[in-house]
């Protein structure tokens, strides 16, 4: 069957809304692509505990930290499936983390913004948790099969993360003076790496079109990112608090709210590495990787030997 | 007011709640992901019986005492955590070894306490029993890959051995309150050391013999490490008095 042949069975597929499966044939730049967001997805959830993982220690009650301890620790087994997905495409755990380890690989900005207070725990369930789910409730339907289905149940867990942290808000916002201006505090420092979330603008955005043809987005940066701040500018009402954008405004002709201008500036800043925390993200993550080395090499050695007893002995 | 009784209810929840402190320092820093997700998991499982047992105590002691208040405003001296617990993580060796020790003793001590006069006590004990039981399985296995894994994992678990034995000792010395378990403590410890030789067999590595055992956590005379633990973990409930989060 010639190249065009297939292309042609392989679009087909996702115009009628059959899945791609790992043992189809699929473009390679379809694969490449797939690998891409899937690893920096499974990355974003790995690098993703480090802010939240800071506060297991000082969360401020019992029902709080084990809270948080099933939150950070259901991040890692999102990773888990994320990186799981990504390997039916061909390439190896080892490999991807690797390429994260060495900044090849990306992962999303916001993790490199830092977890300050308290409060940040909850403004990162309530907003970034809530950024990722728009983005992820569309991935449900992606045209890669394995993703969409890790999505699926990723997106269970995230829905959860997301009611915890605005729940977590509200109690500070009915709390004393002091957990009122933390809230307000903490939803001022994440509102707009949160809007950043969504990335580029459309017009500004290199991979999108190809994305969208091939289904595995379906709705562009633009569409998520207001889709988002409609959601949050009406739920921020009932925590009495306030975004920190003074042209947010609801546009009754588009019904939509309209916003300020982002700072892009400070988003591609971001992404080459010039975060506040860029350098201790990834400086936490070759620590754990490297000074685990001596373990994962024992655990090997220990089923070589077992192997080995086990043969013997039949 | 029965004095012994709350003083045994708070020592197994400082045991617990310190240990799963500890433990979920790994949070996001293990060797492998999956490992990373496992002692956090543990972590969990230690939180939550630690507030079982503080939940009770906070009934007896009424006066509006709360699992909260009882475990982030009470102080190094009251804090009646095992020493062991209190041991810091060191390196995967140190941590699974500790967890170790603690889970083949808390089997024991669960398979007593579930059949205890004090139904409370009865009721978490058997329920913690089943989340033990897993902890004890894989520390176990744990502690046999490192024994008998590479030179250096072995190495490791030697020292690790030479950082924690002496403080298993004070497990089987009953403080005073201990009265309240209604048993013996020091009977578990014949169960323990069979298990503890068993699973050193097995890893290729040495039982101690004769090591002078470190004691006091019971009664509140701690190592150093407890202030700095009860310092980051209480920090938000002393700076902010009497808010609710």
């Amino acid at each position: 069957m010639s190249i065009q042949d297939l292309e042609k069975i392989f679009q087909d597929k996702i115009d009628n809304e059959i899945k791609i499966e790992p043992k189809d044939w699929m473009p390679e730049a379809y694969r490449k692509t797939n690998i891409r967001q899937i690893s920096q997805h499974a990355h974003s959830e790995v690098v993703g505990m480090l802010p939240e993982g800071n506060w297991i220690s000082r969360a401020p009650s019992l029902k709080r930290k084990a809270i948080l301890i099933a939150k950070v620790q259901d991040e890692g087994g999102h990773g888990l499936y994320l990186y799981s997905s990504a390997e039916t495409l061909g390439s190896t755990r080892d490999e991807m983390i690797a390429d994260l380890h060495s900044g090849k690989a990306k992962y999303s900005s916001i993790f490199n913004y830092p977890s300050l207070t308290w409060a940040d725990m909850g403004a990162i369930g309530w907003l970034v948790d809530g950024a990722a789910i728009l983005n992820q409730v569309m991935l449900c339907r992606t045209s890669y099969g394995p993703y969409a289905r890790a999505m699926v149940r990723i997106c269970k867990e995230e829905s959860f993360h997301q009611r915890q942290g605005f729940e977590s808000l509200l109690v500070l916002s009915r709390g004393t003076e002091e957990q009122k201006a933390m809230c307000q505090d903490a939803i001022n420092r994440w509102w707009w790496p949160s809007l950043m979330m969504f990335g580029p603008k459309d017009s500004e955005s290199t991979n999108s079109d190809q994305s969208m043809k091939w289904k595995i987005k379906r709705k562009t940066n633009d569409e998520l990112r207001q889709q988002f701040i409609d959601m949050i500018a009406e739920q921020i009402k009932v925590l009495g608090m306030t975004l920190p954008d003074a042209d947010l405004k609801w546009n009754e002709e588009k019904k939509h709210y309209d916003f300020g201008e982002i700072n892009w500036d400070e988003f591609w800043n971001v992404v080459k590495g010039n975060g506040p925390c860029n350098k201790q993200r990834l400086a936490a993550r070759n620590k754990a990787h490297n000074e685990g080395a001596w373990v994962r090499e024992a655990a090997v050695a220990y089923a070589e030997k077992k192997k080995h007893k086990q043969q013997k002995a039949a | 007011m029965n004095n012994a009784l709350i003083d045994y209810i708070l020592h197994l929840a400082d045991t617990n709640l310190i240990l799963a402190q500890r433990n979920a320092a790994w949070c996001g820093h293990g060797p492998i992901l999956e490992q990373d997700i496992a002692i956090t998991n543990i972590s969990l499982d230690l939180l939550g019986q630690s507030r079982n047992f503080y939940q009770y105590a906070a009934t007896l002691i009424g006066n509006d005492a709360t699992e909260d208040s009882l475990a982030y405003l009470r102080t190094e001296r009251e804090f009646k955590n095992c020493l062991l617990a209190e041991q810091p993580n060191g390196d995967w060796a140190q941590t699974v070894l500790r967890q170790f020790f603690f889970s083949a003793y808390l089997f024991l001590l669960y398979e007593k306490l579930q059949n205890n006069k004090d139904e409370q006590i009865a009721g978490i004990a058997a329920k913690a029993l089943k989340e033990v039981t897993y902890h004890q399985r894989w520390s176990s296995e744990w502690v046999v890959r490192l024994g008998d894994g590479t030179e250096e994992s072995h190495q490791r678990m030697l020292h690790a051995i030479d950082e924690l034995w002496r403080y298993t000792g004070e497990l089987f010395i009953a403080a005073d309150y201990e009265t309240a378990a209604g048993f013996d403590i020091a009977l578990l410890k014949e169960d323990w050391m069979k298990k503890v030789t068993t699973v050193f067999e097995e890893a290729a590595l040495p039982v101690p013999e004769n090591v002078f055992m470190q004691t006091g956590g019971k009664t509140g005379i701690h190592t150093e490490h407890l202030g700095f633990i009860l310092t980051e973990l209480q920090n938000l409930q002393r700076t902010y008095p009497n808010a609710e989060w």
